[in-house]
Parts: structure tokens; C-alpha cells; sequence
């Protein structure tokens, strides 16, 4: 039998069938590369705890409402995620989400603009903060706490300040972005053609790497698993498309952050600027050796998290249908960050995924929609969500020494 | 380890610097150096700190420019303008600190900088898996997998890995700037073979250390830098190592005046 290019070598031990599929996850966690499994137990503890409670908990009206509320601090966590693979901070990013939402409703709603002259200078606005970040820190070689703790101030004072006297201005009835963020679902026939679509697009990626890796005579994932992969994956969307459905269905918001998330981790572990990010934030010399052109992994990085900050902000803005003084303040910053480090990407740089976005908001987002469902008082919230980022935390650092003991870096 | 020191015919220079001088503010780090690689040759480059090896190493690798003198590579006058330019040049340089992404695999690792794309946007993994272990068999490397990352690695192999780095881009001069500080007996034994196989397929090999006992067994000329000047420059092949101390610490100089030992080697005409 002709073993594989890359299984040649006889100390590597080899797993063949179900049982080497299991001690190969099995030794993984052990090493303490737990990946997302920390926050899919969470997420099991917290449903069955407020399921116990209160079963309306798990209704669909309840999971309809988690999924399409988590989408705008979801979005702005995936800009997060970012910035921590380089093993930076964002601290400002509720209050840019604030100021994008407050210039693009004073733009439509008291200068008249169209919609999309609105919403494309929300965006700018984001990417403008961007592109100051990434000279604060690459020329002028400021932290990015600091910088980032003075736009949280900052820009919180231009959200003041565009809004004026009046404090709150409300969208108009019916508007394209709250129609859009608010009252827009998928559901029935479209929904599957769409679940379907994802799981022949997922089948068709892993079957084209299979044939590539067996033309190079390397080892390839075998054809069982995929098709397993694929049951449970088509299994496991359809069966929320039919339960979201008995409500509303699958929201644009969710949906829009969805896609933003997909197309994150694509561009992440795929292309080249996503090898970039992950060689920056684990040995910035090292990557600035090899001819990474580290600067410019920095300005995008923060170019991309400041616009998906204005991004988040202008969807939250339509949830709401208003927006306030209070807009992207309070808890918007910090419920990003808890959300991307809950997830399981690393505060010290150099490790984590896009779905990290998606898994922390979804978790967050379920405690407070819990808290509320059982009547708690927002205090009791805040505490909750606080020892659940310092638990998050926690299992970072004993992993990460985990890691370095089973030498997985 | 069979190595075939100095029977090997050079097939012509590879790199020869001539006059480099450098100062830094008051102090003039190198003066009117001279130093010739052949093809297919490993010169070791020895000295104390402060000998100015590292200086050297970093005018050759693009780093910093020289004040003065000129550098010829395959034959052609260059000038180094940056470390980027180096590379496309061929020189290739492995540093001390190894440089690698513990959080990356080895094959990320491999081509950092140089990833091959299918179709110009999504990276070509399988074709880069492929020339890595094509790479790793050149230098008969023993890494047992390209998807673990680096940090799994023992630092035997971790240098093997910045060798072979240094290789994906077809270079014609290598740099190893201390390959062996701070491996253990087998791990030296592995990565000083890895220098033979590199001589044996034709590169130009400069190697720095600070461990004589491994320059005598690779080396086939050492050049000893001395307070930023050449000292002395040896045959590997007829010299011991009480000769290599003596021109490294310049404690000949007094009984002897010239310790500059002219060899055999192309070099051996100053200007």
C-alpha cells in the first residue's frame, strides 16, 4: 500500500477510522487547543438553566429574536476579532458605531439626504476613524489602548455633538434600513433553496480539495467524514430553518452578519492577507522579515474594524428605529469585546476565527435575552455578562499554558 | 557525517565584497573589509563580539548600507538597498533568532511572505504543501509533519525549517548566523550536515558562529574578523584551533606582527 507524501514519516501516529478521528480531537484537547468547545458547552449550560426557568426560553419567537438582535454588536465583534489576532485593542468601537448611526440619521432625517447618501457616509466615517488609528499607531507609534480609550471619549462627544439639543432623532416610519434591520425574514421555500445551496457549496469546496490533495499524492480527508460533515450540517440548518420559521424565520440582520462572517473566515484562512494577520500577530518581526508588508497589515486591520464598527452601528440604529444620545455607548463596547474573547480568540494575539464573532454574541446574547425573559434586573445582567468575559478569560490563559506544555504555541 | 571539506572544485565567486567600511557615529564598526564566497563553498566568518560579524552580515543581507567599498555578486557590482532587494537578489539570510511564527504551521511558515495563490486571491495549499516536503527531502530534513505548528518543534528542527525557508526563494548565497547557539549534540550534528548538503548543491555558504569546533568541521575557509578589520583568514583544512583562538583574541600579535595567514582562496590579493 503507497502511504501519503506527507504520513511518510514513522513517528507520526497514524489515526485511521472513527476511533483515530476521536483521539486525534481527544489529544487536541488535552494539548489545550480547545477551540470553540468551551463556548458550545456555555451555550448548552445557559439554555438548559433558562430553559429550566422559563420555557419560553427556547420558543422560536425567543430564538428569532437572539439571533436577529446579536447581528449589530455581532458585526462590530467580528471587527474586534480582528484587531486582537494582531494582538491589538479597540476600545472606541461602540462609540464610532454611536457616531456613524448619529451622522447618517442627521443626514436623511434633518438634511434630507437619500438613504444611501446616509448610510455610505455612516460607513466612511468609519473607515476615515480607520485610517487615523492605523497613523497613530504605525507612525506615531501609540498604543492602541490609548488611542483607541481617547476616540471612546472622543467620539462619544461628536455623537453629543451632531445630535444637537434635541438628543434623539427617530427614523421615519417604514424606512429602508429599519424595514431592512427590523422587519425582514426568510422563511419556507426560500429558506431550504438557501440551506441547500450551502451545503452543496460546502460538499463541493471539500470535494474539489480532496481531488487536488489525491492529484499531489498527499493525504486527504476521507469521503465518509465529508458526507457525515454535510448530513449533520444540512441535518442541523434545516432544522432551525423549520423552527425559526414557525415564527418569522431566518432575519436579514443575522443573515447580513452571517455572510459578513463566512466571507471573514474565508479571507482569514484562505488568502494571503489573512496568512498576513495570523503571522503579525504571532511574531511581528519575524512576519516583517519574510517581506510582510506589516504596515499595511495594520492599516487594513484597523480600517476594517472601525467600518465594521459604523457598520454595526447604522443596523443597530435601524433595530432601534431611533437614535439616541445613549446610541453605541453604555455596554456596546464592552459586549463586543466580551463577545470576540468569549469566543475563543486569545488576547495575546495570533489565534482565534471569525465564527469566534458569531458564537460570542450568540452566548451574550442568550444571557440577556434569558435575564430578561425570567424578569432580572439589568444589574444583575451586567454582573452576569462580567463573570462570564472573566471565565472566558480564564479559560484562555489555562489553555494557553496548556498549549505551551504540549508545545502547540 | 561524510562531508567533502575543500575537495570540491569552486565553479566561480558568488559573492565578493571589497573595502566595506561602516561607522556608526564615533565608532567605525568595519573597516576595508574584504571577504570572498566561491560556489559551492562554506566560509565561516568568526570574531568576538563586537568583531563586527554581525555589522557585515547585515550589509550583505541589506539591512544597513556600507559607507564605502563594493560588493559583486555572480560577477556584477550591486547595491543593496534593503533587505527585500537582497532576497530578490539571492541572498538569502537565516538569523539567530529564527524568525518564525510559533502560532503558523511549518508550511505557512516556509513561504510567509512568498505564498503561492491559485487564480491570484485564495492561497494554493496543496501546491505549497507539495514543494515543502520537496524542500524538506532536499535537505533530507526529519520533520515528521508540515501542518504542526511551530511550536511543536524541537529547535533542532525549528532551524531546519529556517534553512529551509531560506531555500524558497532559489537563492545563490546563504547567511546562518549562529545555526547552532543553543542546540543540543545531535541537533548541531543534524544542522551542521544540513550546511554540507546545502555546499553540495552549489550555494555560497557564509556561517557565523562563535563555536570553533563546529566551524573546523564545515567550514572550508574562515575568515576571522578582528575590531572590524580582517585578522586573519585560514584553510579550514590546515589549521587548529589554538591558531583560530589566537587571531580571534589577537593574542599572537605581539611575538608575531602579521597574523593575517594569506590562503589559497581567490581573496587572497587585497587592493
Amino acid at each position: 500500500m503507497t502511504v501519503a507524501a506527507d504520513l511518510a514519516d514513522e513517528r507520526l501516529v497514524r489515526s485511521r477510522g472513527a476511533r483515530g478521528a476521536l483521539d486525534v480531537v481527544w489529544n487536541r484537547l488535552r494539548g489545550g487547543d480547545l477551540g470553540s468547545l468551551p463556548v458550545v458547552v456555555g451555550l448548552i449550560v445557559i439554555c438548559t438553566v433558562f430553559y429550566s426557568l422559563d420555557p419560553r426560553f427556547l420558543s422560536s419567537f425567543s430564538m428569532v429574536n437572539i439571533l436577529t438582535y446579536a447581528a449589530p454588536v455581532g458585526i462590530i465583534a467580528l471587527g474586534i476579532v480582528l484587531v486582537l489576532l494582531l494582538g491589538e485593542i479597540d476600545l472606541s468601537v461602540g462609540s464610532v458605531s454611536g457616531m456613524a448611526a448619529a451622522i447618517m440619521a442627521v443626514l436623511v432625517v434633518k438634511e434630507g439626504q437619500p438613504a444611501f447618501v446616509g448610510l455610505l457616509a455612516g460607513i466612511a466615517v468609519g473607515a476615515v476613524v480607520g485610517i487615523a488609528y492605523a497613523f497613530l499607531y504605525t507612525v506615531l507609534g501609540i498604543p492602541s489602548f490609548v488611542f483607541s480609550l481617547g476616540g471612546l471619549l472622543g467620539f462619544q462627544g461628536v455623537l453629543l455633538y451632531v445630535l444637537g439639543s434635541d438628543g434623539t432623532i427617530n427614523l421615519p416610519d417604514g424606512s429602508g434600513l429599519t424595514e431592512f434591520a427590523r422587519f425582514s425574514f426568510v422563511s419556507g421555500a426560500a429558506a431550504y433553496v438557501g440551506v441547500a445551496i450551502v451545503v452543496a457549496l460546502y460538499v463541493a469546496s471539500r470535494l474539489w480539495t480532496i481531488r487536488q490533495r489525491r492529484a499531489a499524492d498527499l493525504s486527504a480527508p476521507s469521503l465518509l467524514g465529508v458526507g457525515l460533515k454535510a448530513l449533520a450540517l444540512a441535518a442541523g440548518l434545516g432544522w432551525l430553518t423549520w423552527y425559526l420559521g414557525v415564527d418569522r424565520g431566518w432575519s436579514y440582520s443575522f443573515l447580513l452578519f452571517a455572510a459578513l462572517v463566512v466571507v471573514m473566515d474565508l479571507a482569514l484562512r484562505r488568502t494571503r492577507w489573512g496568512r498576513h494577520v495570523f503571522a503579525v500577530g504571532g511574531n511581528e518581526e519575524a512576519a516583517r522579515r519574510s517581506g510582510v508588508k506589516v504596515t499595511r497589515i495594520y492599516v487594513s486591520v484597523f480600517v476594517l474594524t472601525s467600518t465594521l464598527a459604523a457598520l454595526g452601528g447604522l443596523l443597530a440604529a435601524g433595530q432601534q428605529t431611533s437614535v439616541s444620545q445613549a446610541t453605541g455607548t453604555t455596554d456596546t463596547n464592552l459586549t463586543a469585546i466580551a463577545a470576540a474573547v468569549i469566543g475563543g480568540t486569545s488576547l495575546f494575539g495570533g489565534r482565534g476565527s471569525a465564527y469566534a464573532a458569531m458564537l460570542g454574541i450568540i452566548v451574550l446574547q442568550a444571557i440577556q435575552s434569558g435575564l430578561n425573559i425570567v424578569g432580572v434586573d439589568s444589574s444583575v445582567r451586567f454582573m452576569v455578562t462580567g463573570g462570564v468575559l472573566l471565565l472566558a478569560v480564564a479559560i484562555d490563559s489555562v489553555a494557553r499554558r496548556a498549549r505551551s506544555a504540549s508545545g502547540r504555541g | 557525517m561524510e562531508l567533502s571539506k575543500s575537495t570540491r572544485a569552486a565553479t566561480g565567486t558568488a559573492l565578493s565584497l571589497r573595502g566595506v567600511s561602516k561607522r556608526f557615529g564615533a565608532v567605525q564598526a568595519l573597516s576595508a573589509i574584504d571577504l570572498d564566497v566561491a560556489k559551492g563553498e562554506v566560509v565561516a566568518l568568526v570574531g568576538d563580539n563586537g568583531a563586527g560579524k554581525s555589522t557585515l552580515v547585515k550589509i550583505i543581507s541589506g539591512v544597513y548600507q556600507p559607507d564605502d567599498g563594493t560588493m559583486t555578486l555572480d560577477g556584477r557590482e550591486v547595491v543593496v538597498g534593503g533587505p527585500r532587494q537582497a532576497q530578490k537578489l539571492g541572498i538569502a539570510t537565516v538569523f539567530q533568532d529564527l524568525a518564525l511564527c510559533d502560532n503558523l504551521d511549518v508550511v505557512a511558515n516556509l513561504f510567509l511572505g512568498r505564498e503561492r495563490t491559485a487564480g491570484g486571491l485564495l492561497l494554493d495549499e496543496v501546491h505549497m504543501e507539495q514543494e515543502a516536503w520537496r524542500l524538506l527531502r532536499r535537505l533530507s530534513a526529519k520533520i515528521p509533519s508540515v501542518r504542526i505548528p511551530i511550536a511543536a518543534l524541537s529547535g533542532g528542527q525549528r532551524q531546519t525549517v529556517a534553512i529551509a525557508r531560506s531555500l524558497v526563494g532559489d537563492p545563490g548565497i546563504v547567511i546562518l548566523d549562529e545555526p547552532t547557539a543553543a542546540l543540543g549534540v545531535a541537533q548541531t550534528a543534524e544542522v551542521l550536515s544540513l550546511v554540507g548538503r546545502l555546499r553540495e548543491t552549489g550555494l555560497g555558504v557564509i556561517l557565523v558562529s562563535h563555536n570553533m569546533a563546529d566551524v573546523l568541521a564545515v567550514a572550508d575557509r574562515i575568515e576571522v574578523l578582528r575590531l572590524g578589520r580582517n585578522a586573519a583568514r585560514f584553510d579550514a583544512a590546515d589549521v587548529t584551533t589554538e591558531q583560530l583562538v589566537a587571531a580571534i583574541t589577537g593574542a599572537g600579535e605581539r611575538s608575531a606582527p602579521s597574523t593575517t595567514v594569506p590562503s589559497d582562496s581567490p581573496a587572497g590579493a587585497r587592493p
